[in-house]
């Protein structure tokens, strides 16, 4: 039976986050008051978005994505290959490039999960050449973005969710599968397959990591 | 504890224990443990250090240019020359020595003949093939600063097994085996091998063969099939250890395609210096000082968790001292070497026994700042303590070996990853070699563990099938292990051993498991290193 490795993306192939994503797209507004506004507007929220998320990640996705309400979608996909251009591609951790590979060449199916936005981690998907990827979606409406998700919301237990679908769908072996994260809240993702393994684990996942024998990674 | 008094008679450094003797030493993991031996049994120790040459530079000095086989060094350098230095990793010796490291002082030697003759294209690289890599403060304490800060990292760094790129292959022996080195060692105008060698399994074809290789050409011999022909691996006659006999055939091809210069060396076994020397000593040595130091150890050590208990024994250098030195073509040089192993570690042993004890200590060569894990206990009794004979094995076929080892499930996660799956999964499988040897290609290629071994510091995802293989010659001859006083008892039911909650019970244990109301009892009194040349 066939298996898959399935990556986090923020903090598990990139030294980004959603933050630094809409930083981006804050910094890159058409409009100066726009450029000002969202991005005092950010850096002013910053503790609220730390607390939300040790709140659980699908609060804090409630209230951070309200950050891209009113952006135009055009723009949102234009920036979000600059952003690969100019951030992300910068970011990535050349080792764990090197672990896709072999990874590939081991006959996994490679596939990216991630709480990040489409618009972000197409440009990424395609550099990596992976097998699928799932991101969150913008709700769109008038051709502009609303600040919320669609549903349903990648985060936590939806990511293990998804990967059980995705299992089914492609006839693979859970047990041989491979989930590569870095933060507590990927714990589900995690759980699901049999060869779980923490990439630069926050305290929350170095622990788990450590307690059930999960080998960790520190990638650069 | 009563002073034991050497009693009946004594060969050599065997001691024989009646009535009267005292409680023997044994070590414990972090910590000892005194036991009774019952009457007749007999304790052997190993040499007392040999004396150690007076003035280790000009040894070396003497050694490079008065080389067996081959030019000396000097004489090979020409300005432009590309020169590789491949040296042994942190597995030796064991414990890491005091500063200066012996690599050290050679490496400093061949660096000032180098600028002298206009040579600067020179790599270092730390031959740790399949084990994990060493980290900067680690090279800088073997190199020295000086070293460490003229060429860490662009010139001084560890092999990379898995850097598939520059690794260049030299040829196939005529038996298959394949011979594949690193790319700069093998496109290097000389080649030389620093060599620590500590037992005589170590040096030889084997530096360069192993050392500096990927796995595919490691497999060649680090299995199963090969290990259950040798008798022993300190044994380095090719009709004794088919290991030997193996790196012998890639190692022609070696020399056959490079031009190597080994340096080699030998080292006495003063393994404790300082205040601790005592425990390098028969207890019958020890002063009154140093009864009380053992007691105040004990106790000390006992109160202490184990984490501070390793970190104390780290701290800890070795004592170890220069016995000789040789260099040049890879067999004269080695032939020496040997001689002068064997000088320092050969105890002659009349006749084998049923029952081996000794104490499983706090280190062996794949835990140095580490944990000594289960797996490692298992590779330290079969793998190595079984192996340390000549001749006829020290315990008789079938016999029973009782070991003193707390036996936690513990692991460096960081050093030992692909040992956990190893002890958690592949050994409830089974503990078979030829059954699990199915699961070892799983664990080479594993992206993952070749990621933490060439990113990071741990050994590569095979190296746990290595350790089980090299237990297997001791597996199939040995009847029965028991350890005594393990505090986990799952760890010795997951290697496939019986467990004792003391030393008396065991023996009773071993009694009806051999059918003899009075076996044939021998403590190995090591460390210090010893090699039993057994007549049986």
């Amino acid at each position: 039976m066939r298996a898959a490795a399935f990556y986090d993306v923020d903090g598990t192939l990139v030294g980004a986050n959603v933050i630094h994503a809409y930083a981006f797209y804050a910094l890159n507004d058409s409009t100066l008051t726009g450029k000002l506004g969202r991005t005092t507007k950010l850096l002013a929220s910053l503790p609220m978005y730390a607390v939300a998320d040790r709140l659980g990640r699908k609060f804090f996705n409630d209230i951070f994505y309200r950050n891209y309400a009113g952006l135009h979608e055009d723009r949102l996909w234009v920036l979000g290959e600059e952003l690969f251009e100019k951030v992300i591609q910068k970011r990535l951790y050349r080792e764990m490039l090197d672990l896709i590979k072999r990874s590939r060449s081991e006959g996994y199916q490679q596939v990216l999960i991630t709480g990040a936005i489409e618009q972000m981690v197409r440009p990424l998907a395609r550099y990596l050449e992976v097998d699928a990827w799932f991101s969150n979606q913008l709700e769109i409406e008038n051709e502009k973005a609303t600040g919320r998700l669609c549903p349903p919301v990648l985060a936590g237990p939806e990511k293990a969710a998804f990967i059980r679908r995705y299992a089914l769908e492609n006839d693979l072996d859970l047990n041989a599968c491979r989930a590569y994260a870095d933060s507590g809240s990927d714990i589900p993702m995690l759980s699901t397959v049999g060869r779980p393994i923490a990439v630069n684990p926050d305290s929350n996942l170095k622990a788990t990591a450590n307690a059930h024998d999960w080998p960790i990674i520190w990638a650069k | 504890m009563a002073r034991p008094k050497p009693r009946i008679s004594r060969e050599s450094n065997i001691e024989f224990i009646d009535d009267k003797s005292g409680a023997r030493m044994v070590h414990y993991g972090t910590r000892f443990r005194e036991v009774v031996l019952p009457r007749g049994s007999r304790v052997i120790y190993p040499n007392a250090p040999l004396d150690p040459l007076g003035n280790p530079k000009a040894a070396i000095r003497y050694a490079l240019n008065h080389p067996e086989g081959a030019d000396p060094f000097f004489a090979q350098l020409k300005p432009g020359m590309k020169l590789t230095i491949a040296m042994d990793d942190i597995s030796l010796p064991l414990p890491p020595m005091k500063s200066p490291d012996l690599r050290e002082l050679i490496l400093t030697e061949l660096l000032k003949q180098c600028a002298e003759y206009g040579v600067d294209d020179i790599h270092i690289i730390i031959a740790v093939c399949l084990h994990r890599h060493m980290t900067g403060p680690e090279i800088r304490k073997t190199v020295g600063s000086k070293i460490y800060n003229e060429y860490y990292p662009d010139r001084l760094y560890n092999h990379d097994a898995e850097d598939l790129d520059n690794i260049v292959e030299l040829g196939e022996t005529d038996h298959g085996e394949r011979v594949r080195l690193n790319r700069r060692a093998a496109e290097s105008d000389l080649l030389v091998y620093v060599n620590i060698n500590l037992v005589p399994m170590d040096g030889g074809h084997k530096s360069v063969t192993v050392g500096l290789c990927d796995y595919l050409s490691v497999s060649a011999h680090h299995n199963t099939h090969t290990m259950h022909r040798c008798h022993s691996y300190m044994d380095p006659r090719p009709d004794k250890s088919r290991l030997a006999k193996i790196c012998n055939r890639m190692g022609e091809i070696v020399d056959k395609e490079l031009n190597v210069f080994h340096i080699e060396t030998a080292l006495n076994n003063r393994m404790y210096g300082g205040q601790l020397a005592y425990l390098g000593r028969p207890e019958t040595t020890w002063s009154e000082f140093d009864r009380a130091k053992f007691q105040g150890s004990c106790a000390l050590l006992e109160r202490l968790p184990e984490s501070a208990r390793r970190s104390f024994f780290e701290k800890i250098p070795s004592h170890y001292e220069l016995t000789a030195i040789h260099a040049g073509a890879t067999e004269p040089t080695h032939d020496k070497i040997l001689d002068a192993c064997f000088k320092q570690y050969a105890v002659p042993v009349k006749g084998q026994c049923d029952v081996l004890v000794s104490g499983i200590p706090f280190i062996s060569p794949y835990n140095v700042n580490s944990i000594l894990n289960p797996l490692l206990i298992q590779v330290m009794a079969l793998g190595y303590l079984f192996n340390m004979y000549r001749g006829s094995p020290l315990i008789k076929k079938d016999g029973v070996m009782i070991l003193f080892h707390p036996c936690h499930e513990s692991f460096n996660r960081t050093h030992h990853p692909s040992y956990v799956e190893f002890y958690h999964r592949i050994l409830s499988i089974g503990t078979n070699s030829y059954d699990i040897h199915q699961y070892e290609r799983e664990f080479a290629e594993n992206p993952d563990y070749i990621h933490m071994y060439r990113h990071g510091n741990a050994y590569h995802g095979v190296h746990p099938f290595y350790m089980w293989y090299w237990g297997d010659a001791g597996r199939a001859w040995v009847g029965k292990v028991i350890v005594v006083e393990p505090e986990n008892l799952r760890v010795p039911k997951q290697l496939g051993w019986e467990s004792a909650p003391d030393f008396n019970t065991a023996m009773d244990m071993a009694r009806s498991f051999l059918g003899k109301p009075h076996p044939e009892v021998t403590m190995s009194h090591a460390p210090p290193i010893m090699i039993a040349d057994v007549e049986a």
